[in-house]
């Protein structure tokens, strides 16, 4: 392989800013993460990007590339045609601070609204036994590296910046489902999940599974299931009444 | 001088890896203050890409495994270099840090009876390792992240602030560790960092500052590391007046990718040969049967039916050679590689396609079916990988109290985890890493917790604290200097061909001719840009730090007249005892750094019990065994 | 902790990047709403001409799956065996039936997804920004009415039974004698196993049979009957077409026989 590339990267902070064009040799393997610290390392010094395990692991190099919200470091370049001008942006639901690198402290602060796991009191480390098909599930969402491509591509954060208060992402909403799915956690959430976290503006049109690079299902196994776990609380008359005169488990 | 944050904090925890939050989660607990802060994001700290599992002898699948197997395991691993204290501590503790890891929501795999599943690993006698398929660093710190957020959570209630006690400065990097200005009496007083997105600094002053910074990995130019491993914490102890010890010895991990070039040196887990791959050289020779040394004769395979049936058997089989420690595994490749019987890309092949099905390689290894899949177009279910040997892990490091981790040398400064030295002694056995995490951050943050209370809140001199500022502004106004990422490449190419993985004399003493043009390069370094997240800058701070390091780790291999686990020398092949009994340690002296030998001490006889006098006598001299031997009589 | 802050915070300033374009995409992003507009819109249209043609929906033993159960008087001969409704409904009766499958198919979480990319445009692709000032998704009425799903999907079910029943009875010839099997029988019998693909694989179904339990181990029918909807889940947008689809195709095929237009051809 080894041919030169075209770039459009996007510099700048605060908002303002532009895409920029580079030139940049691309050898054969090579993913956008290389090239663009080719470009660092050659022609722009300062050009602000994050990334730390190279190997799709820690969720730190979240981009869009050519419009698409994706891990830079597992961007092949041998997708692209070597003529195509591939076009780098920061991600767009989280004000940038410079380049490619945003803030994305909003998915920490909801972080901190979800109660944590909450074990029954009596219980004692190391007497914990649970078996492996019950913590599957949860395990599936414990996946998540944290990248926030999800939330990212939300259509309901990304295109509302007015909804950030009400709405906490499908990152966190997964989070609220692992815990509920969680088989020694004792809190409820479904309330929370509803209410504070706003499930119900989260219109199940799965850009954030589409996008997860861990290829979690978040829609279908966490927001959904979390949904009709709400509906059962709160929007199933059967249900309710059930749980009222003691007919269901305890288990559900 | 420009206007700064400031703040006070009973403890900083420099690093938010698995031994900084560790110890910050303790020394809250304890009651303290404690401020955490993190080159990069908080969560992403390196521990995230650990992936096999933690080491603790739960004795889950083999109720044979205890705490003295485990030491045994760790002290034979690290030839009987380790901190025999450490060692002991951590063999004891581990299992109890992993189950509280499990109360605060970690979710490991589960046994059939549905305890925490565990795994084999090379060196360890049982299955040993907790885990989460191949992604147990992750699980790991998301665990003690979440735990962090638990304990703001009860803060929050009680105070109604999050960070009432316990706060996290994520992206926000320590140039400096102060000190005052008592003399002999001199101890931690803060240190200086600056906000990676904004370029602006923040002073904190505190009485303990806690290590847990990671390795120095990026030093090299084939490594599992990322750009964070850049030896800070190792630097900043050696400039306050603590001592480094054993630096010498550097983990080169046998199964790194070879390729494509850019993804050289990305780890592959050694769960891939725990689970039942295979290595094999160009002739299709499962090759490390060529390569048992002498003290391991008696406990693994010779022949390739035995190591087979362990897999199903191992009560009544020997472990497969595959699974000897990860310096005898680099070491036989890099042996294979040399004398042309490689693979296509200058490694050697690890096969599991043809040992397991694929639906089992895809449960027990997802992250490494896609890594392979995404970045090299291979398919692990139908083809062999292609690995090679790549620089993962410094054993050498701040030298504790085997204790309370307090450095030595430098007062209320304590260090944990990778950047701590002595446990894992001239060789780590994987998984061993991150059990030392959670044992001793744990320890840091509990000792740490107990100094605070026995001094007074220090302050930073306005004359230190300018001084540090000024030498970290520097890069920006020097007028025509060099671009700092062309003096880490050309350092990187320079460590890996001089101070890799096989070292001679005359190398190394070139390798420190190099070092001292660096300075000179390094001295006039140039930035572009200005101070907001300026990547170009960043790096120039951290250079000189991974500069003196990589001293460190040259000065080391010249002294150290042997071959023994992490360092091997060409011209010293041998193990020699007489070079067991001593720690090198290194410590600044004003520009320069001194090196001296320092006796280790003398293992107890109760834990000397625990081997038999054939294997010791391999290790030690026969002064050592008799003074041994009357000890236990 | 103390501190004093000189200045305010670590981050600039927080804005969002201005970039000015709704995307930076450059495949054909809107290939699948468009699709989905198109087909779906051609449904409604057909259905909607079928609902109101109020005939041909019979031709002994087929009955089209838009009128069964063909449940008011006014129902051809033969058509039904038992008329509930009553003589004051004038109307098609295929308007008493339709509004369950409609039901069903407007508050199933793939078509939500579906119309809500395609029609509603919220968002039409991921990347690319909705035209919307205001969103508030399924948070307040009407959307919030979504969360009766399950109610529809229970009502699916009967529908499935009698369909599964109107191809049953299918294996008879034109004068009612069992034993026989047309083209007839094979398009009802298609449409029934679609239907019953549809349903089992949709996620309250999914809820039901297990999701909602804590403890899988301790339900192990429960967790089997979950683990199978969960392999049949991930093709439920696929079911959901292709049952759509095949509920017209049949619907077609009946009104062609029942009309005269061609001959309902026997195997046997
Ligand atoms: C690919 C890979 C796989 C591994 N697999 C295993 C395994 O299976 N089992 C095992 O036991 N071990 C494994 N290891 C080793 C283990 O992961 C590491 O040794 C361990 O995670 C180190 O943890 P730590 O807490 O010491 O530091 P880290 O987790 O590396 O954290 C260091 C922290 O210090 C911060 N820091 C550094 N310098 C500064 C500064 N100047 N200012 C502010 N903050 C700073 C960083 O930002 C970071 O937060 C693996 C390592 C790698 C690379
Ligand atoms: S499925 Fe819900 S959470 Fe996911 S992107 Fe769509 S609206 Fe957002
Ligand atoms: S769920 Fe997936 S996309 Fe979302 S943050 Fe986690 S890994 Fe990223
Ligand atoms: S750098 Fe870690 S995910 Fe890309
Ligand atoms: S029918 Fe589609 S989800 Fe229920």
């Amino acid at each position: 392989m080894g041919y030169s590339a075209n770039f459009r990267i996007w510099r700048g902070d605060a908002g303002e800013g532009e895409l920029v064009n580079y030139t940049v040799a691309v050898n054969e393997g090579e993913v956008v993460l290389d090239v663009l610290h080719r470009v660092q390392a050659e022609q722009a010094n300062d050009l602000a990007i994050r990334w730390n395990c190279k190997a799709g692991k820690c969720g730190s190099c979240s981009a869009e590339v050519n419009g698409k919200p994706r891990l830079m470091c597992m961007t092949r370049m041998n997708t692209f045609e070597e003529e195509e001008t591939i076009t780098v942006t920061p991600i767009r639901a989280f004000p940038v601070i410079r380049d490619l690198v945003t803030d994305v402290s909003f998915n920490y602060e909801k972080a901190r609204e979800v109660p944590s796991f909450t074990p029954p009191e009596n219980l004692k480390p190391g007497e914990y036994r649970m078996e492996q098909i019950d913590v599957e599930r949860s395990q599936e969402f414990r996946k998540c590296i944290e990248c926030f491509l999800c939330t990212n591509t939300c259509h309901v954060v990304r295109d509302h910046d007015e909804n950030k208060p009400v709405f906490a992402g499908p990152r966190v909403l997964m989070r609220a489902a692992e815990l509920d799915m969680h088989p020694l956690d004792t809190l409820d959430r479904k309330q929370l999940a509803q209410e504070d976290l706003g499930l119900g503006y989260c219109n199940i049109t799965k850009c954030c599974s589409e996008v997860c690079p861990e290829h979690i299902k978040i829609t279908d196994n966490a927001l959904i299931p979390m949904k009709e776990r709400v509906a059962d609380q709160k929007y199933d008359p059967l249900r309710w009444l059930g749980s009222k005169i003691r007919v269901r488990s305890h288990d559900e | 001088m420009e206007q700064i944050e400031r703040y006070k904090f009973d403890v900083v925890v420099i690093g938010a890896g698995g031994a900084g939050l560790r110890a910050a989660i303790e020394a809250r607990e304890k009651g303290k203050t404690v401020a955490v802060l993190s080159k990069s994001l908080f969560g992403k700290a390196h521990t995230v890409m650990a992936e096999g599992g933690i080491a603790a002898s739960m004795g889950n699948v083999n109720d044979k495994d205890n705490w003295m197997v485990h030491f045994g395991d760790t002290m034979r691993g690290g030839k009987f270099l380790n901190q025999f204290r450490m060692a002991e501590l951590h063999a004891k503790e581990a299992p109890d840090r992993v189950w509280e890891l499990e109360s605060w929501g970690a979710l490991f795999d589960r046994t059939k009876d549905g305890k925490i599943s565990q795994r084999n690993f090379g060196g360890h006698e049982y299955p040993r390792l907790a885990h989460v398929g191949d992604r147990t660093g992750l699980e790991m710190i998301r665990t003690l992240q979440q735990r962090i957020v638990a304990l703001q959570q009860i803060d929050k209630k009680a105070s109604g602030s999050y960070e009432e006690s316990l706060r996290i400065f994520a992206e926000c990097s320590v140039t400096k560790i102060f000190m005052t200005d008592e003399g002999e009496n001199s101890r931690v007083a803060g240190v200086l960092a600056y906000w990676r997105p904004s370029g602006k600094f923040v002073l904190f002053e505190s009485s303990a500052v806690i290590l847990a910074t990671g390795g120095i990995g990026k030093s090299y130019k084939v490594t599992s590391n990322s750009w964070e491993y850049t030896g800070d914490g190792h630097a900043m102890a050696l400039e306050c007046g603590g001592n480094l010890m054993n630096m010498e010895f550097l983990q080169f991990h046998p199964t790194g990718m070879v390729w494509p070039l850019s993804v050289k040196g990305i780890l592959v887990t050694e769960s891939v040969r725990g689970d039942g791959g295979v290595l094999t050289n160009s002739e299709g020779r499962r090759f490390m049967f060529d390569y048992i040394p002498e003290v391991f004769k008696s406990k693994y395979a010779t022949t390739e039916e035995e190591a087979d049936r362990w897999y199903t058997d191992p009560d009544n089989n020997l472990r497969p050679p595959e699974l000897l420690p990860r310096d005898e595994v680099a070491r036989a490749i890099n042996t294979e590689v040399k004398a042309g019987r490689g693979s296509p890309h200058g490694g050697v092949f690890l096969d599991v396609s043809k040992r397991l099905p694929a639906d089992v390689i895809k449960a027990k290894l997802p992250s490494m079916w896609h890594q392979f899949k995404e970045l090299a177009d291979v398919d692990i279910t139908l083809e062999p990988m292609e690995v090679g040997p790549t620089c993962h892990y410094v054993m050498g490091g701040v030298e504790v109290d085997a204790d309370t981790q307090a450095a030595i040398g430098a007062r209320g400064l304590f260090a944990a985890g990778e950047v701590g030295g002595g446990l894992h002694g001239s060789n780590r056995l994987g998984g061993n890493s991150l059990s030392d995490l959670l044992v001793f951050g744990r320890r840091a943050g509990m000792y740490s917790a107990d100094f605070v209370d026995t001094v007074e809140a220090p302050t930073v001199s306005d004359a230190d604290l300018q001084e540090a500022i000024d030498w970290a502004l520097a890069p920006f106004t020097n007028e025509d200097g060099e671009s700092p990422y062309g003096i880490q490449a050309d350092l990187q190419d320079m460590m890996n061909a001089l101070v890799g993985i096989i070292r001679t004399e005359s190398e190394i003493v070139e390798a420190l001719a190099k070092i001292e043009e660096f300075k000179v390069r390094m001295a006039n370094m140039k930035v572009m840009g200005g101070r907001g997240y300026n990547p170009g800058w960043h790096l120039a701070l951290d250079l000189p730090k991974q500069l003196l390091v990589s001293q460190c780790v040259a000065l080391s291999a010249l002294t150290r007249q042997e071959s023994r686990g992490g360092h091997t020398r060409e011209d010293f092949p041998g193990m020699d005892p007489e070079w067991r009994k001593f720690n090198l340690i290194l410590r600044a002296e004003g520009q320069n750094v001194e090196i001296f030998k320092q006796s280790l001490p003398m293992m107890t006889p109760e834990l000397a019990a625990l081997f038999d006098e054939g294997e010791l006598s391999k290790y030690m001299t026969e002064e050592e065994l008799s003074s041994l031997a009357q000890g236990t009589s | 902790m103390s501190s004093s802050l000189d200045t305010p915070s670590a981050a600039p300033i927080p804005t969002k990047a201005k970039i000015g374009v709704r995307t930076l995409r450059t495949d054909r992003w809107w290939l699948m709403p468009a699709v989905t507009v198109a087909v779906l819109l051609s449904f409604i249209a057909y259905s909607t001409w079928r609902a109101f043609e109020n005939a041909y929906y019979f031709s002994e033993p087929l009955i089209s799956p838009f009128y069964s159960p063909c449940l008011a008087t006014s129902c051809v001969e033969g058509s039904s065996q038992w008329m509930p409704i009553g003589s004051w409904w004038i109307l098609s009766p295929a308007l008493l039936i339709l509004a369950f499958p409609l039901g069903f198919r407007l508050t199933c979480y793939y078509y939500r997804k579906a119309y809500f990319r395609s029609f509603w445009m919220s968002p039409p692709a991921c990347g690319v920004s909705e035209p919307h000032t205001k969103y508030t998704g399924e948070s307040r009425f009407p959307l919030i009415l979504n969360n009766s799903h399950r109610y529809f999907f229970y009502a699916g079910l009967v529908f499935n039974v009698l369909l599964t029943y109107d191809a049953i009875i299918a294996f008879r010839n034109a004068e009612g004698a069992w034993g026989h099997m047309s083209i007839g029988t094979l398009v009802l019998l298609l449409n029934a196993t679609f239907l019953w693909l549809y349903s089992l694989s949709c996620h309250s179904c999914r809820h039901a049979m297990g999701g909602r339990l804590k403890h899988f181990s301790k339900h192990p029918v429960r967790y089997k009957g979950w683990t199978f909807v969960s392999k049949l889940n991930p093709y439920h947008p696929r079911f959901a077409w292709i049952s759509l689809i095949g509920v017209a195709l049949a619907d077609l095929y009946v009104r062609q026989v029942a009309s005269g237009a061609i001959t309902n051809f026997y195997f046997f």
